[in-house]
């Protein structure tokens, strides 16, 4: 390091509990290609000990340090702090659509309680295990997801209207979407899509799209294509009086 | 008196839910036997996520001349012949079904022209063995493994920390913890304990380890009684990110080699040339990550004190298509584009040879009922592990240990846990809320990061350890009156607290067997004994608990069958 003295950064950190919280002023200093979580970490190592921040790779590989920097979804630990203008304070506040258990950290066990409504990956009676590149593209685009939760975080259904009951959220259309294209599955999930994760209640805004840090078009690759997979189960009375004809073991 | 606190039950109880883990518990749970698996993180978040280049496996998709006899004989060269030879034998002989399990299950790998899983070349390895799903195997691994657990039925206890195994008599009964989120203390009963904590690298300073990787379940089991192996076998990845400083040590996979990548220095040399001409930049990585070192040392590093790594001269497609994950990583956290230019790249702690001593095929520690598998446990590695033969390690022995941990609870009495035993871990966990004044446990984790950094890295000398010993004796004495501040309410200070005693465990455990063995071997190089020691590649250093201090002895290799010695001899040509 030069021994220039440090500029410093200040940063609006959310500090509380289920309770109560409010937002808490520290200053850190300000090094070349420093990331906010770095920032989190010396605030925890320096003044404030029992600062609570989920994170584990610090590499944008786990999806753990979610947070909303300057209002923004965003993981900390690819956030740069060259990257946010300095000229006011950086805020950060835990994810908005998730209850806080403390600080930072919220409660994002509703996720995986979505996920086991999903039925699993069921390969076809008999086949052969051969797939190509070209039909596993595809699919390989949704298995980059790495569980962050900004997604759900900023879908409106969720954040704005609490739909957590009647609806899946953006990651799990993903996850579906992962399973339902799979070259070699055997189950169609587009009753589940439909009754359970709720996926009508996506209107398209695209938001999850947005904010996904491993650029995955949930919307435009995962949702609208399950979207017309229910719409031709349900509503196309000729494909449906095939299938009925066929059989075509589906669940 | 003890306060109140849950308990759970099980058959088996797993800790850690990694790669190993989820394969032990699945495994376990196909016995019909009742399966916990417990976590300090959220579930799918495990160190596993980041293994990026691949799975080894000798399914000879690609090159059709490979099969296990050649894995074993490159893993076993690899770890320069101080591996289990046993282990060595049933990893390289099973991988394989475990990769296509794997795909049964779900896993897409990246493919062949004719349909099979691709497999692509790595350091030590002497054909394209593995299996890869671009450079996010790990993820692809342990999603598959995670959804399969979950559909199963397992009971996940996440952000869950165990402090301590509770014993019954010699024999294990069940462990002790704590719930991050609220403090609270938790017990479980099991008749099987299944450690699957992976490794120890936040010890050291430039690491490309997760938090998580503060070695408590080899401190664990060394405090249950339990064997801790090749300990001094501490595996420097050779390419971290060395700039910006915030990134430090965040791994840059071995695929970046695998697929074509050349490691120069600051005057545009291809030094592998000189340290291994003829594997090259897919040397091992132990010989990769002291060469650049010594680029370093004598003054040929980079700007920011490393070595160069090109992939450039590949077509910007395919580097974004093989290698997506260190495209944005570069992009994003270093500005660079590596479809243009070099990255710069120098040596990070990365993975632990040694661990918990245990049985081949069961395996079993010395503690009756306490297994370990992946990088918890010793033996299959060796001196060096090869890239690629952690994930295929994960699978083959989480899954070995998932099987004997559930024989063994179905043959074992349900142990009684004694409300002492209980009393103690709480006692243990409270104290850093109530004496005052002590140091903060983020100062003392720093210093332990720096004493193992400067003195127990890549080059070790018997001054330079015996000076990290006295060090960490400090420590530990420190670390005894460390205070916390603030509540049990999901409170990091106090996490770190607990988890800097098993560091300095491990970190002991690591610089007394370095200490011990005067050879340089595999990923152990001692400046003041630079050679290879016949006498001692007979040898494993152990350590072990014996009146609370740590015990050092010597216990030798063992003996292969002749079989396997003939099949070494078949093709000593190749080094």
């Amino acid at each position: 390091m030069a021994a220039v003295p440090m500029a410093e950064t200040t940063l609006l950190v959310f500090r509380g509990d289920r309770e109560s919280g409010k937002a808490v002023e520290y200053r850190v200093p300000f090094a070349p290609g420093m990331v906010v979580l770095d920032a989190l970490h010396l605030i925890q190592a320096r003044q404030a000990p029992d600062l609570a921040v989920r994170w584990n790779c610090k590499a944008g590989k786990c999806g753990s340090c979610s947070a909303e920097v300057n209002g923004r979804p965003r993981l900390t630990c690819k956030t740069r702090m060259d990257s946010l203008p300095r000229d006011k304070p950086i805020t950060i506040f835990p994810m908005k659509a998730f209850p806080i258990i403390k600080d930072l950290v919220t409660d994002v066990s509703w996720n995986f309680k979505v996920n086991r409504k999903i039925p699993p990956f069921r390969p076809r009676p008999d086949v052969e295990w051969k797939m190509y590149q070209r039909d596993v593209d595809r699919v390989q685009e949704f298995r980059k997801c790495i569980e962050c939760f900004l997604c759900q975080n900023v879908c409106h259904v969720l954040r704005e209207h609490g739909k957590e009951e009647e609806f899946g959220g953006p990651r799990f259309f993903v996850r579906v979407a992962s399973l339902d294209m799979h070259p070699l599955d055997d189950v169609s999930r587009a009753s589940v899509l439909k009754e359970e994760l709720g996926l009508g209640l996506c209107n398209i805004t695209k938001c999850c799209t947005e904010v996904c840090p491993e650029n995955i078009h949930i919307t435009d690759n995962a949702i609208i294509p399950l979207k017309e997979r229910v719409v031709d189960e349900y509503y196309d009375p000729l494909l449906r009086l095939v299938r009925k004809i066929r059989g075509a073991g589906r669940a | 008196m003890t306060l109140a606190h849950e308990t759970h039950e099980h058959d088996v109880l797993i800790i850690g839910a990694g790669g190993a883990g989820l394969r032990a518990a699945i495994e376990a749970l196909a016995q019909g036997v009742r399966v916990g698996v417990v976590c300090k993180s959220l579930l799918g978040k495990a160190h596993t996520v980041m293994a990026e280049g691949g799975i080894a496996a000798a399914m000879a998709n690609v090159d059709a001349s490979d099969d296990w006899r050649a894995h074993f004989r490159d893993t076993m060269r690899g770890g320069k012949f101080l591996n289990n030879w046993r282990m060595a034998q049933l990893h390289a002989q099973e991988a394989p079904e475990r990769v296509r399990e794997l795909e049964q299950w779900g896993a897409l790998f990246d493919r062949t022209e004719n349909g099979e899983i691709l497999q692509r070349a790595f350091g030590g390895h002497s054909f394209k063995r593995l299996c890869h799903v671009g450079d996010r195997t790990g993820l692809e691994m342990i999603r598959t493994l995670q959804d399969r657990g979950v559909n199963l039925g397992i009971d996940v206890y996440m952000e869950c920390a165990i402090t301590r195994l509770m014993k019954d008599g010699d024999r294990i009964a069940g462990a002790f913890g704590y719930w991050r989120e609220q403090g609270r203390f938790v017990v479980f009963k099991a008749k099987s304990v299944v450690i699957c904590t992976g490794g120890i690298g936040k010890a050291w300073k430039i690491t490309s380890n997760s938090w998580e990787y503060t070695g408590d379940g080899l401190a664990l089991a060394y405090d249950a009684g339990a064997d801790l192996m090749d300990m001094e076998f501490v595996q420097f990845h050779p390419t971290g990110m060395v700039w910006p400083p915030g990134v430090q040590g965040i791994l840059v996979t071995e695929a970046v080699r695998g697929e074509g990548g050349v490691l120069r220095n600051k005057n545009g040399e291809r030094f592998m040339e000189r340290y291994d001409p003829k594997r090259l930049d897919l040397s091992t990585r132990d010989v990769v990550a002291r060469s650049i070192y010594t680029e370093v040392r004598e003054g040929r590093g980079t700007e920011h004190g490393g070595a160069f790594l090109d992939i450039s001269h590949k077509p910007a497609e395919y580097i974004k298509r093989k290698l997506p994950s260190m495209y944005h990583q570069f992009l994003e956290l270093a500005d660079v584009d590596i479809t243009k230019g070099p990255m710069e790249v120098g040596p990070t702690c990365h993975y632990m040879m040694g661990g918990i001593r245990v049985d081949a095929e069961t395996a079993q520690s010395s503690v009756p009922g306490l297994f370990a598998s992946g990088e918890a446990a010793a033996g299959l590695h060796g001196a060096n592990r090869l890239g690629g033969n952690s994930l295929s390690d994960l699978l083959v022995f989480g899954r070995r240990a998932g099987l004997a941990a559930a024989e063994h609870a179905k043959r074992s009495p349900t142990p009684t846990i004694d409300s002492l035993q209980i009393a103690d871990a709480e006692r243990e966990m409270l104290l850093p809320f109530e004496r005052g004044g002590g140091e903060s446990p983020y100062a003392i984790h720093e210093e332990l990061q720096d004493v193992m950094q400067r003195l127990v890295g890549i080059f070790r000398t018997e001054e330079d350890l015996r000076q990290a010993l006295s060090g960490i004796e400090k420590l530990q004495e420190r670390t005894a009156r460390v205070h916390v501040e603030g509540s049990r309410l999901f409170n990091p200070g106090w996490h770190l607290a607990r988890d800097l005693q098993s560091m300095l465990t491990v970190a002991e455990a690591v610089t007394r067997s370095a200490l011990a063995r005067r050879e340089s071997r595999g990923a152990h190089s001692r400046i003041d004994y630079p050679d290879l020691d016949d006498a001692w590649g007979k040898m494993h250093n152990v350590v072990v608990k014996k009146a609370d201090t740590m015990k050092l002895f010597e216990s030798p290799v063992i003996e292969m069958s002749d079989d396997l010695k003939q099949l070494l001899i078949e093709e000593s040509g190749t080094k």
